[in-house]
């Protein structure tokens, strides 16, 4: 049995045929290509198949796509201005925020609903609101330090530079 | 993993939803958020042979204002839509404050009450807090329509009394005395974030000594409950260092306390006591 299922993915209108059982997070790569949200575990708690489901993060690895017919959804591929970098990414290069980046996406994502609700959180706060994305790599001192400075940029309103990954 | 197929419908309406349901009888499970049921069949440690997923039911989405400082919760209301809520977190701050130590923004964004006391882990966090406050659940099946207390509802780990046919409509939440004072405390396991033991504390002073306690315990026997030795300790009492400390004793009386690689019973039993005090303590605090 399979079921038809429509979604928009940063911006784009899809219409894709899926079993019950297909996770999101393989409706996303597989089927629609996007390879930038990971699946870094089998039990829900890592975060890296992090993406925003009408603007509220979720772990795409918990969500069946069925679930989400009819929904809106944001992942990593979609947060970049063309050309450019969102104030998230060019803080967590900025900041060195990631080493070998697997965890980076979800990290992001995660980020993303933390500064909408709370433009100016503490790092107390910035703790909680990745609380459940995994890192094995950097021991989030700069991963908090990358939030911390994404909040700024976007509360001054500052341009995030264009080109910034050349 | 990917789960085992399994067939997939989405009514629209209550009534539909209990139709199906009956239909499917013990094949079927109901879907709401997700955050237990879909790790689990993952894992495929759960193999459902059909799905039926709530989470389109209008009618089940809605935090209700029951009047005099009562509220409803529906079935679908998540984590986050109740933190959210003024109504909710005015009515009854403990949810405002202990909603944040469940699980994590993901699953919080996703996750239901409803699904939580339904799913009935032992380790969770809600079952706690609805005791403590009293909460009763509305329940449907296409026979009509219970209420039950939250006290008697959980018969053991991932055990109620709903029935296969059933649906859980709502949690109520009656309001609770004028200027209480109420906390949740409890000790994670640092892994998984889910609590060894979890304490929540509604408490009321009369003149200079406690009126009014209702402390309940999840984590330390095999079903959240209400620590009724604690609440008589309390109450007539000063609410001083020693009346708490006293009292606290209690938390695990006429518990049969759980061992696990966690945490042996020994331990728990200490942390029971420990974690009383502190939700007892910070109740007392918080009272206006
Ligand atoms: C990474 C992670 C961390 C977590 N941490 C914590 C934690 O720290 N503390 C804690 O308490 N919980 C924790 N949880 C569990 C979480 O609270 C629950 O998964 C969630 O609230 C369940 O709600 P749901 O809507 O997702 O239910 P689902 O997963 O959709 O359903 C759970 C069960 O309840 C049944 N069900 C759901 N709704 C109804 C209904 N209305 N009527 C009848 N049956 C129903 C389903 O059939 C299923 O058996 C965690 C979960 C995850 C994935
Ligand atoms: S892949 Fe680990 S939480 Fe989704
Ligand atoms: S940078 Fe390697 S897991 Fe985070």
């Amino acid at each position: 049995m399979t079921e038809q299922v429509r979604l928009t993915v940063n911006g784009v209108a899809h219409e894709i045929t899926v079993e019950p059982r297909q996770l999101l997070v393989h409706a996303l790569r597989e089927d629609l290509g996007l390879t930038g949200t990971h699946v870094g575990c089998d039990t829900s708690q890592c975060g890296a198949c992090t993406v925003q489901l009408n603007g509220a993060a979720v772990k795409s690895c918990t969500v069946l796509a069925v679930q989400v017919d009819g929904g809106s959804i944001t992942t990593i591929e979609g947060m970049a201005p063309e050309g450019g970098l969102h104030a998230l990414q060019n803080a967590f290069w900025e900041k060195h925020g990631l080493q070998c980046g697997f965890c980076t996406p979800g990290m992001i994502m995660a980020a993303a609903d933390l500064l909408a609700g709370n433009p100016d959180p503490t790092d107390d706060e910035i703790r909680h609101g990745i609380e459940g994305n995994l890192c094995r790599c950097t021991g989030y001192q700069n991963i908090v330090a990358a939030i911390r400075e994404a909040g700024s940029t976007l509360r001054a309103g500052a341009p995030v530079p264009a080109g910034a990954q050349d | 993993m990917i789960p085992a197929a399994f067939d997939y419908a989405r009514p629209t309406s209550l009534d539909e939803a209990l139709v199906l349901l009956a239909r499917g009888a013990g094949n079927a499970k109901v879907l709401a958020g997700g955050q237990s049921l879909l790790p689990l069949m993952r894992l495929r440690l759960a193999s459902p042979g059909q799905l039926i997923d709530i989470g389109r039911i209008a009618e089940l989405r809605t935090i209700r204002d029951l009047g005099g400082g009562a509220t409803g919760i529906g079935a679908l209301a998540t984590y986050r839509d109740v933190l959210d809520s003024e109504l909710a977190t005015r009515n009854h701050p403990i949810l405002a404050t202990a909603i944040p130590m469940i699980g994590d923004v993901q699953v919080r964004n996703r996750g239901t009450l409803a699904g939580s006391i339904a799913h009935a882990d032992p380790a969770s966090d809600l079952p706690a807090i609805l005791l403590a406050l009293e909460g009763t659940l509305v329940i449907r099946s296409g026979n009509g329509e219970r209420v039950v207390a939250v006290e008697g509802f959980f018969q053991g780990a991932f055990a109620t009394d709903l029935g296969q046919d059933e649906i859980l409509t709502e949690i109520r939440l009656p309001a609770t005395p004028d200027g209480a004072g109420m906390a949740y405390r409890a000790i994670e396991q640092p892994a998984s974030g889910y609590s060894m033991v979890g304490v929540a504390a509604v408490i009321g002073r009369v003149g200079d000594s406690i009126g009014y306690a209702r402390i309940a315990i999840t984590g330390a026997g095999n079903v959240a409950y209400r620590a009724m030795a604690v609440e008589a300790a309390l109450l007539g009492s000063d609410g001083g260092a020693a009346a708490i400390e006293a009292a606290a004793a209690h938390a695990t009386d006429g518990q049969v306390v759980g061992s696990d690689f966690n945490a042996d019973a020994e331990y728990r039993t200490a942390m029971a006591q420990v974690y009383t005090r502190r939700a007892v303590e910070a109740a007392l605090a918080a009272i206006d």
